[in-house]
């Protein structure tokens, strides 16, 4: 059977709001709606139908069981394109383009978007779990006065709501606690955390200043730029912070500004056949590769090599093997920054001959690389991070880089909750 | 935003109120439909001796109940008068006679519309009549009432009839609504073999700057309406109104700062890879930085004739250059009736809105050599969220300051707009066309 790459056209985001603040009041819905609105405005799709819309969102409400189809009914493409949900964490949005490009590749589609939102402000609240049982068995029951009897086990304590939580359920650490086991483990410093926050907060501003997102993001409800980015940020400012996460342990040095803050936000990406973009007149500015995911133990392993947010690091060697390439052979590295420490204990581990040894396997570590080259139009510290709305940020950012390159290569590297990480190749 | 004084004088209390106290009466404009006929009822057509054969015949291909003769019992749609064969002042008298009673008996939004021909400098006499047309033209638009026009197509020595076609039909239909007063000079040109007058711009690409909000989301709204695909382009800070815009049209949003370093280019790249090229430009995006010039700043100056001036010039420039402007091309650039008549608070606006003037007349040549052209059209008090900031009493007097005693719409831009787009159009180039409702203000 034949099979081709898929081509990435572009993508459209909303700017990325901080919690609570300029969407506070919008639903994952409307951020999503938006969002591909935007996009169809962008490649002139208002009443196309394309061949699915693949996105998700990690925080869901009950009623948002379809909240990918409910968008596209609500957007300007055609009600006649299919759409589904996926939840992978923070790795949705680059989960979706895969599948997207998946299909595209093996022919069933021609043409698909990808992307994610999510809201930390529009969270869901559940009902307490003591009042969901009581009203189940009222409901269950037959008579009234059995109804009532159910009833007359409601208690007060019942009435506190369920609100969602950062924190895996395995452990009941927040994603933070479980950097900070990692960052102390692999002595990732503070100064080095904050150096890369400045750099993600710098690269941010400047591509803004450039026009870099002039065809990338489309304003929405006032908010043009992504509100976390500060510009000015500088690495004596960042030092006067206190450490957030790990505090219970010596020397924290994980802060608000190196870690990602909570955020609200919506990302699409649009795939296609070459054929397809050729006869819509769309560019191509890259194609997707390959893509690998890995998952960690990181409830029973070990507290070095099983981190919560290292599987990227044991992704890529497998990725990089099927396609007899080394870590150097890029031009452009995409390493979601969840935290500062996150990307710096990743680029440690490859570094490192033991671990590359002992836990992937390799003969050679697969060495460091240029950092130059790494998160060149800022990351998820300055952007923020909408949880699954990030993968699809990078996924067009890296296009764009690569088109405007006119060659070359990115890799993107996105770790997850639930221990899981998703790398992908891009190739232009 | 509503006009509440049109509207109480045209209930039943605030007609007679009005009368009684002689008070403005602005009428409610017929504007253009696409289901409408051309004339909403009868044409009453005169000439003068030596006048252009076949205007009967190209007004009643319109539809048109073209009559020859007045009736003193017909109430006229439109007052049609060929004074092309007049050859000195004395032939005048021929237009004072065909028009002194049925004038009287012109309907609301009525329509009167004079042909001649462009003086040549050979005979005096007959230029000095041709001329002429010009003071009776605006004479008597200022003399009309009830929402209606009158306004001069002027036939160049090497334009046939046909060649106004699309002039005679705009002032003649509810397209034209608040043109009033104006003169617009017809030369021979490149046309169409055969015209779909309800989509004459079917199979044509259009872009439009500034098209997210009032004037420019109208005229993309109206050259969509008449069939052009449309690209709306506005500051990237516009995005999601423009996405609305484009979307609702079916059209494409270009996010693009068009008088950023690179932008040209970055606009005929996007031309050629999207759309292969473009049919129809129309440069609206412009902004304001109202001050005395006595407390001018630099960046005042100097970010109007930036957006406003060189923006256009730029644009223009790499479209040619780059062959991306298609045969047929036209090109659209808004100016303003501050670059006629100046206002005050405005000499960076208005140098910037009288550079456009400038630049499309000195464009002209080079467009024509390329059966394309280039035209200004100049509003005057539309009513858009730029005026709706005025004070009250300023706003409402600013409104009535013109022959139709109201604002335009900016739907009455963008049917202009869209008039000088068709492909019959090419005649018309290097002009200027006011959509000010003869704004007593200026010329």
């Amino acid at each position: 059977m034949q099979t081709r790459r898929a081509a990435i056209i572009g993508g459209n985001r909303i700017p990325f709001a901080r919690s609570n603040s300029r969407y506070a009041h919008a639903s994952s819905q409307d951020m999503l709606t938006a969002a591909l609105d935007g996009l169809a405005a962008r490649f002139g799709l208002p009443g196309e139908r394309l061949g699915e819309v693949a996105a998700g969102a990690v925080l869901k409400h009950s009623r948002d069981f379809n909240l990918t189809r409910e968008s596209v009914l609500g957007s300007v493409l055609s009600a006649r394109t299919p759409a589904y949900d996926v939840q992978q964490a923070c790795g949705t949005g680059l989960e979706t383009t895969i599948l997207v490009a998946n299909k595209i590749a093996l022919g069933q589609l021609e043409s698909g978007v990808a992307g994610g939102v999510d809201t930390t402000s529009d969270a869901p609240i559940a009902v307490n779990e003591g009042l969901r049982e009581v009203l189940l068995q009222a409901n269950r029951a037959k008579s009234v006065p059995a109804r009532l009897a159910a009833l007359g086990g409601l208690r007060p304590n019942q009435l506190v709501p369920e609100i969602p939580r950062n924190a895996e359920p395995r452990t009941g650490l927040s994603m933070g606690e479980h950097q900070a086991v990692t960052t102390a483990e692999w002595q990732i410093g503070r100064p080095e955390q904050d150096e890369l926050t400045v750099a993600s907060h710098r690269n941010l501003a400047a591509a803004y200043d450039e026009g870099f997102f002039t065809d990338l993001i489309t304003p929405f409800l006032g908010l043009t730029r992504d509100e976390n980015l500060r510009g000015d940020s500088t690495v004596e400012k960042l030092a006067a912070l206190k450490p957030v996460f790990g505090t219970r342990g010596e020397n924290p040095t994980m802060t608000a500004a190196n870690s990602t803050p909570l955020s609200d936000g919506a990302s699409t990406v649009l795939l296609g056949s070459d054929e397809w973009a050729a006869q819509h007149r769309l560019p191509v500015l890259a194609h997707l590769v390959d893509a690998e995911t890995a998952a960690v133990d990181y409830v029973h392993g070990d507290r070095k090599a099983d981190g919560l947010l290292m599987a990227p690091i044991y992704a890529l060697p497998r990725l990089l093997e099927r396609n007899k390439l080394s870590l150097q052979d890029f031009d452009f590295y995409e390493i979601h920054e969840a935290f500062a420490a996150t990307v710096l204990t990743t680029l440690q581990a490859w570094a490192d001959p033991e671990f590359c040894r002992d836990r992937l396997g390799l003969d050679e570590p697969l060495g460091e690389i240029d950092r130059t080259r790494l998160n060149v139009r800022g990351s998820s510290l300055a952007a923020g991070h909408p949880f699954a709305a990030t993968g699809g940020r990078i996924v067009a950012t890296l296009a764009k880089l690569l088109h405007q390159k006119g060659s070359g290569r990115g890799l993107i590297s996105i770790c997850a909750a639930g221990g899981q990480g998703v790398v992908a190749i891009l190739e232009a | 935003m509503a006009d509440r004084y049109l509207e109480f004088v045209n209930s039943g209390l605030g007609r007679k109120l009005a009368g009684q106290l002689g008070l403005p009466r602005p009428a409610v404009l017929r504007r253009y439909r696409p289901q409408d006929a051309l004339v909403p009822g009868e044409l009453l057509l005169g000439a003068a001796q030596g006048g252009r054969a076949g205007l009967a015949e190209l007004l009643a291909a319109g539809g048109v109940s073209v009559h020859a003769a007045p009736d003193p019992d017909t109430r006229w749609a439109a007052l049609v008068f060929d004074a092309t064969g007049i050859a000195g002042p004395g032939d005048l008298a021929e237009l004072r006679s065909f028009f002194a009673g049925p004038l009287r008996r012109l309907a609301p939004s009525g329509r009167v519309v004079l042909l001649g021909r462009s003086p040549d400098g050979r005979d005096p006499a007959a230029d000095a009549a041709r001329q002429a047309l010009d003071g009776i033209v605006r004479s008597l638009a200022k003399e009309l009432r009830a929402g209606a026009t009158a306004n001069l197509v002027v036939l160049a020595a090497d334009a046939e009839l046909a060649d106004a076609e699309t002039a005679i039909r705009f002032f003649l239909s509810g397209r034209s609504a608040y043109v009033d007063g104006q003169v617009l000079t017809v030369t021979g040109g490149a046309r169409p073999d055969a015209v779909d007058w309800t989509r004459p711009l079917a199979g044509k690409t259009a872009l439009v700057t500034g098209a997210a909000r009032g004037i420019g989301a109208a005229i993309a709204e109206t050259l969509a309406r008449d069939g052009a695909q449309v690209i709306a382009a506005d500051l990237p800070a516009a995005g999601d109104r423009l996405a609305t815009v484009a979307n609702r049209l079916g059209g494409s949003a270009l996010q693009l700062d068009i008088a950023a370093a690179g932008a040209p280019e970055q606009l005929v790249d996007y031309l050629q890879q999207r759309h292969g090229g473009v049919d129809i430009v129309v440069h609206n995006a412009g902004i304001t930085r109202d001050k005395l010039l006595a407390n001018m700043k630099p960046e005042h100056w100097d970010s109007v004739l930036a957006v406003n001036l060189s923006a256009q010039l730029r644009a223009n420039a790499a479209l040619l250059d780059s062959g991306s402007l298609r045969a047929g091309g036209r090109v659209v650039c808004l100016a303003s009736t501050s670059g006629i008549a100046g206002n005050r608070g405005q000499t960076n606006y208005a140098a910037s809105k009288a550079g456009v003037i400038g630049m499309v007349r000195s464009f002209a040549p080079t467009f024509a050599a390329k059966q394309a052209s280039i035209n200004a059209v100049a509003p005057g008090f539309i009513d858009t969220d730029m005026t709706r900031a005025m004070p009250f009493a300023t706003r409402e007097v600013a409104r009535r300051l013109s022959s139709l005693q109201q604002a335009g719409l900016p739907v009455d831009v963008a049917e202009t707009v869209a008039f000088l787009a068709q492909p019959g159009s090419g005649g018309v180039n290097g002009q200027v066309l006011r959509v000010c409702g003869q704004n007593l203000v200026g010329a």
